[in-house]
């Protein structure tokens, strides 16, 4: 069977570095950091005491009050971005079969503060069961495409993937094929994360994940330098609107790029050490690229997973070396977890999105904060190390894996 | 204005986000102050826990109006 080809026709971030797709573009040209002390808690009894927070959000400017109180911040981020992204589209919900309009959304954890916070009342009220009604609607993590679907009354499929830091390239991929297949025409995909609370910060300490460069949180995110010490956790979300080619041309939209393909692995090694050798990663590139026939050759650009662990960043280069062969050395890749953080289950909606500015405009967004090459990596991959490179691009692939061994691979064309 | 009266508006007030006009001892919480069935079982924890006592389920189940609720509580919160 043939399958229909699929778009993107609209986008939407809210993140560290900036609260709309445009402002979000401008800091990762600029290699701005997102990176800074905790402001939501006091973070003095941790180990690591920064992140990357979103920064001037407030709920009230987007939700009246009571709206507001029953949605955890990882679900008004989705809002938010699902507006952005459906304006930027031009969508015409009058115009569009509502019964094929889907909302596929990723979140790693879902309501995180949410959970803390109920559990914390909970105890501190000497453990008498006194939950709010709302405490289970507001945690779970598929409440953020229910909101949505309501919004705007999409009436097709509608769910929430969860592959921790690969859970929104699921939701984007799951979109892609759901599309082509013709269950959808039209899907908002992407994915929201807020875990920048005590229980996220705590957590991710206790595994020895996270970078504890406090004097320095700036410059903490360093994918690919020989100093880097773990990842920066991050927050926010990012909204793609996805559809069908024909129905977009039919309606005369604005066409970003179209999305050729998808790959899912497993690395089946370790709950979270990822595959010595790269296997997993290597496994899911080649998925990625047989998906969406294409040679290694035509790929131009590779924002990696990169998140700045001593492990992660040196398994991903080898499986590019696997997978690319001398072509590794042509490619630019870039790591832009340097700049936003780590989003965890929005990773893969934030890099998407920086993957289609980058083949708009022609610009790579670079991995920021490189002070010293590590040996144990080869130094003549281009890693786009502080600066952005311009740079006529027509394929660009987009990696995310995540804690459980779930490996994704992504890739958008220039139409 | 009792003393009760007062507290019960203003959580109404701030729990369903309405205006203190709206809030007459008639207006009901699902019909005129647009709760659903959550915001109501809110509502009657958030009354528990600023007076202090418990409501059993079954007179809950009776207080669907803001003077209904200021009337139970005024007979049942010991001062």
């Amino acid at each position: 069977m043939t399958l229909r080809r699929v778009v993107v026709t609209g986008i939407g971030a809210l993140t560290p570095i900036g609260n709309s797709a445009p402002d979000y573009w401008a800091g990762l040209k600029n290699g701005v950091s997102g990176a800074a002390r905790i402001t939501r808690f006091d973070p003095e009894k941790f180990r690591t005491q920064f992140a990357c927070e979103v920064k001037n959000f407030n709920a009230e400017d987007h939700f009246d009050r009571k709206e507001a109180r029953k949605m955890d911040p990882f679900t008004q981020y989705a809002l938010v971005v699902a507006e952005e992204a459906m304006k930027d589209s031009k969508l015409d919900l009058n115009a569009i079969n509502l019964d094929k309009a889907g909302v596929i959304w990723g979140s790693g954890i879902g309501g995180l503060m949410t959970f803390q916070e109920e559990v914390r009342s909970y105890v501190n009220n000497d453990s008498t069961p006194r939950f709010n009604p709302f405490f289970i609607p507001k945690m779970i993590a598929d409440i953020s495409s229910g909101y949505i679907s309501i919004k705007y009354g999409f009436r097709g499929p509608n769910f929430v993937t969860v592959s921790a830091c690969a859970s929104s390239t699921n939701a984007l991929i799951d979109a892609l094929n759901y599309i082509r297949l013709g269950h959808m025409d039209v899907a908002i995909s992407g994915g929201s994360e807020a875990a920048v609370t005590e229980a996220g910060m705590g957590g991710f300490n206790a595994m020895k994940a996270l970078s504890e460069r406090n004097d320095s949180p700036e410059t903490a995110s360093r994918p690919f330098d020989k100093d880097r010490d773990g990842f920066v956790l991050g927050e926010g979300a990012s909204a793609l609107i996805l559809e069908e080619y024909e129905h977009a041309k039919a309606r005369g939209a604005k066409i970003y790029a179209e999305i050729i393909g998808g790959g899912m692995s497993a690395d089946a090694h370790h709950i979270t050490a990822p595959h010595p050798e790269g296997l997993g990663a290597t496994n899911v590139m080649l998925n990625a690229l047989a998906d969406a026939k294409i040679k290694p050759e035509e790929v131009d650009y590779i924002n990696v997973h990169g998140t700045s662990t001593p492990l992660g960043d040196i398994s991903e280069t080898l499986a590019i070396k696997k997978v690319f062969g001398d072509h590794a050395y042509n490619l630019n890749i870039s790591s832009t977890k340097s700049m936003t953080g780590h989003l965890l289950g929005a990773a893969g909606a934030i890099e998407a999105v920086a993957c289609v500015m980058a083949l708009e405009h022609g610009v790579i967004p670079p991995t920021i904060n490189h002070f010293t090459d590590d040996d144990q990596l080869d130094n003549k991959l281009n890693l786009t190390f502080n600066k952005a490179q311009e740079r006529k691009i027509n394929v660009a692939l987009s990696n995310t894996f995540g804690f459980g061994g779930h490996n994704t691979s992504i890739i958008f064309r220039k139409i | 204005m009792s003393e009760i009266a007062q507290k019960v508006k203003s959580i109404i007030i701030d729990k369903l986000g309405v205006e203190e006009s709206e809030v007459t001892p008639e207006a009901s919480f699902t019909n005129d102050l647009g709760a659903d069935s959550l915001d109501t079982v809110e509502l009657i924890m958030e009354f528990e826990k600023e007076f202090n006592i418990s409501i059993p389920d079954d007179q809950a189940e009776n207080i669907s109006t803001v003077g209904q609720a200021i009337s139970y509580l005024e007979e049942n919160v010991k001062n």
